[in-house]
């Protein structure tokens, strides 16, 4: 193996995680719902990933619990905030903490168990080119899932009635109201669309990046993807330009210790904060693009009128 | 951020047992830096921890706080275990040396035991062990096993501890192959699963066919093993991890320290002390030798055999610096003042110290 292909393949594994959450809250705050809850759901999705696939031996079911979970703790906030009409705030914050305590709580009988990786998924007749086979076609189905969804929501809101309909409601949900629109409905398939790719993410903590369940093993990654959807100005390509960014400044700074370059370790830990801030604001610098795409009703309670 | 505080009461109190003494028992409380599922250092500290119950029966009671972080936390979780009624505090990491010595004398009839520290008073022993020489017999390993003459070595912080660690696995290793390299990552923690597995994914794409690590999870060892290269584990014996990977581990053992200190305490005749015991006094350990040649494991065990019974020590010289001064003089050995502030590395070591 190269030097550049086990480089390469390290930053995709750093990056997906990060792309796969940033996604799906980025939905969210499209249809104008921000939900800070994002750790606390990759946390959960990642102890009951790691719990479902250490009990039965399979790494698929343990995807799948992963996303059941992401998308009942999503669900428990659209529930708080939609029905209910909490505080989004408020209630995201608490979703975390909540997350965070339970998952400690559940993981308790699984720590330092080895787990179960979830396999390569090998593209007959790619996977074997040099260099981008094994690169780009020996992955493993959430790296390919990441991808698709990126591509995916992209596409949706540029291309079809749906996501005009999301971003209607995100922009304006007194006139998207007025015309016939369900806002909540709409915005509690965006919240459980969020829990499905943060179950994913937090999945993809505990069954591929490191098969074990470790106490607080999302370490801040949830927020990091927080931070990535708004400094991408709501833009799908954007956030993996940010997430991959990240990740690679991340594998760099490791990298360079590595081969002996004397830069303080602790700025090298700093610095893929530093550079994707830095980038994402230069790329989204043209401020009338930046107002169209933000969702203006973003973090507002709405009520119907009855 | 939540924090989960397991207080175990282990052995129940009796009222009949403890009138039988004719006293309480006494309760010895334990401070833990990661998990006790951590499988490394803090699992093996949890060992010696139910090894005083074992032993000593009725007579104590344990009290433990995991996952407590180096910082003003550490201050609370100590005070909070002297406030329960504890006779005799052990704290077993090294950033948790200020915060001891700070509690010790709010509470000067509690006697302190601080892990791999320097700092002492009145009540505040500290102990340690020379994981050093466990480093320098898988630095022999390494330079035997490896194809490329190059390990990756997985650092948490640049303290002497780990410094020393790094040196002697890198004398260990010239002494078989006096070109051997090793290639260094600092990933500014103890137990960062996530960081360690990239650090070592990193490492072995840049060339090391050999993972080593000074941080506490069992992460490295696993991505080495999905790379069908081999790996040394770290505090305790981490095989299940890696069954086709692990070639041994350095392995912490605690037990016979914490009864004997226990002991002490019961019969009040504890002193501060400072112990840094090796393997002559069974405080390192390797595990059994795995997944290498027979001539390996036998020079390997030769070694160990050597170390144990103080027929070598580590760092006898002639040992250069890395910028080529004399360190210590052929003939003679590093005193243990040298090591406990280890802040250079030996020639052959490209990598800068971070400061």
């Amino acid at each position: 193996m190269s030097a550049l292909e086990a480089v390469l393949l390290t930053i995709i594994t750093a990056s997906t995680p990060l792309l796969l959450a940033a996604v799906g809250e980025l939905v969210v705050e499209r249809s104008g719902v921000l939900n800070l809850g994002v750790e606390g759901m990759m946390i959960m999705g990642a102890v009951t990933g790691f719990a479902a696939a250490y009990t039965t031996g399979s790494a698929a079911i343990g995807v799948a619990a992963a996303v059941g979970t992401g998308v009942a703790m999503a669900l428990l906030f659209a529930f708080l905030t939609q029905t209910l009409a909490a505080n989004q705030m408020a209630t995201g914050l608490a979703l975390t903490l909540f997350g965070t305590g339970l998952s400690g709580l559940i993981g308790q009988t699984f720590t330092g168990l080895p787990g179960v990786k979830l396999g390569a998924l090998h593209i007959p007749g790619l996977s074997n080119l040099p260099l981008i086979g094994p690169v780009l076609f020996a992955q493993d189905v959430l790296v390919y899932a990441s991808v698709a969804i990126t591509a995916g929501v992209a596409w949706t809101f540029t291309r079809t009635r749906a996501g005009l309909v999301i971003r209607a409601v995100g922009s304006n949900h007194h006139s998207a109201h007025a015309l016939g629109y369900d806002v909540a409905a709409v915005r509690y398939r965006c919240i459980a669309f969020g829990g499905v790719c943060a179950g994913l993410a937090g999945g993809y903590l505990s069954l591929v990046y490191t098969p074990q369940w470790i106490e607080n093993m999302t370490a801040g990654r949830g927020w990091i993807a927080l931070a990535l959807v708004v400094f991408a100005t709501w833009t799908p390509i954007r956030v993996a330009v940010g997430a991959y960014l990240f990740g690679t400044v991340w594998i760099m700074g490791l990298y360079v210790q590595g081969i002996g370059v004397a830069i303080p370790s602790q700025f090298l830990s700093s610095l893929p904060y530093l550079v994707t801030i830095a980038a994402l604001l230069a790329i989204s610098g043209n401020r009338i693009l930046t107002r169209v795409n933000t969702p203006a009703c973003i973090g507002q309670t709405f009520v119907p009128d009855r | 951020m939540k924090k989960l505080i397991v207080l175990v009461a282990v052995v129940a109190l009796s009222l009949v047992t403890a009138s039988a003494f004719g006293a309480d028992p006494l309760k010895v409380g334990f401070i833990y830096v990661g998990p006790i599922g951590d499988h490394g250092w803090s699992y093996q500290h949890d060992q010696g921890r139910l090894a005083v119950e074992k032993a000593l029966g009725k007579q104590v009671k344990t009290l433990y706080i995991e996952k407590v972080t180096e910082g003003p936390d550490t201050e609370r979780a100590i005070t909070r275990l002297a406030r329960d009624g504890a006779g005799l505090i052990f704290t077993t990491s090294f950033g948790f040396m200020d915060p001891t010595i700070k509690v010790a004398k709010r509470f000067p009839k509690v006697m302190f035991e601080h892990a791999t520290g320097f700092k002492r008073a009145k009540n505040v022993a500290t102990y340690s062990s020379r994981f050093y020489e466990g480093r320098y017999v898988i630095g022999q390993i390494a330079a035997r096993l490896s194809k490329n003459g190059v390990a990756g070595y997985i650092a948490s912080f640049p303290i002497p501890e780990v410094v020393r660690g790094i040196n002697a696995f890198m004398l260990g290793a010239q002494s078989v192959n006096p070109d051997f390299k090793i290639k260094t990552v600092w990933v500014n923690s103890w137990f960062d699963p996530g960081k360690e597995a990239d650090a070592a994914k990193v490492l072995i794409g840049q060339g090391a066919d050999i993972i080593t690590q000074h941080t506490d999870s069992t992460a490295p060892m696993q991505i080495a093993g999905e790379k069908g290269i081999k790996a040394f584990g770290q505090a305790s014996d981490m095989i299940k991890f890696g069954l086709k990977t692990q070639l041994t581990s350095i392995i912490d053992d605690w037990q016979p320290y914490y009864i004997q200190r226990t002991k002490a305490v019961l019969d009040g005749t504890w002193k501060s002390t400072d112990t840094w015991g090796g393997m002559d006094t069974g405080m390192v350990g390797m595990a059994p030798y795995t997944n290498m040649p027979a001539d390996v494991a036998a020079m390997a065990k030769a070694t160990e055999e050597k170390i144990r019974s103080r027929k070598m020590h580590v760092f006898s010289g002639p040992i250069h610096k890395q910028d080529g001064s004399l360190a210590v003089a052929k003939g003679k050995n590093l005193d243990d003042g040298t090591l406990l502030g280890m802040n250079w590395y030996v020639k052959g070591i490209d990598d800068k110290l971070p400061k």
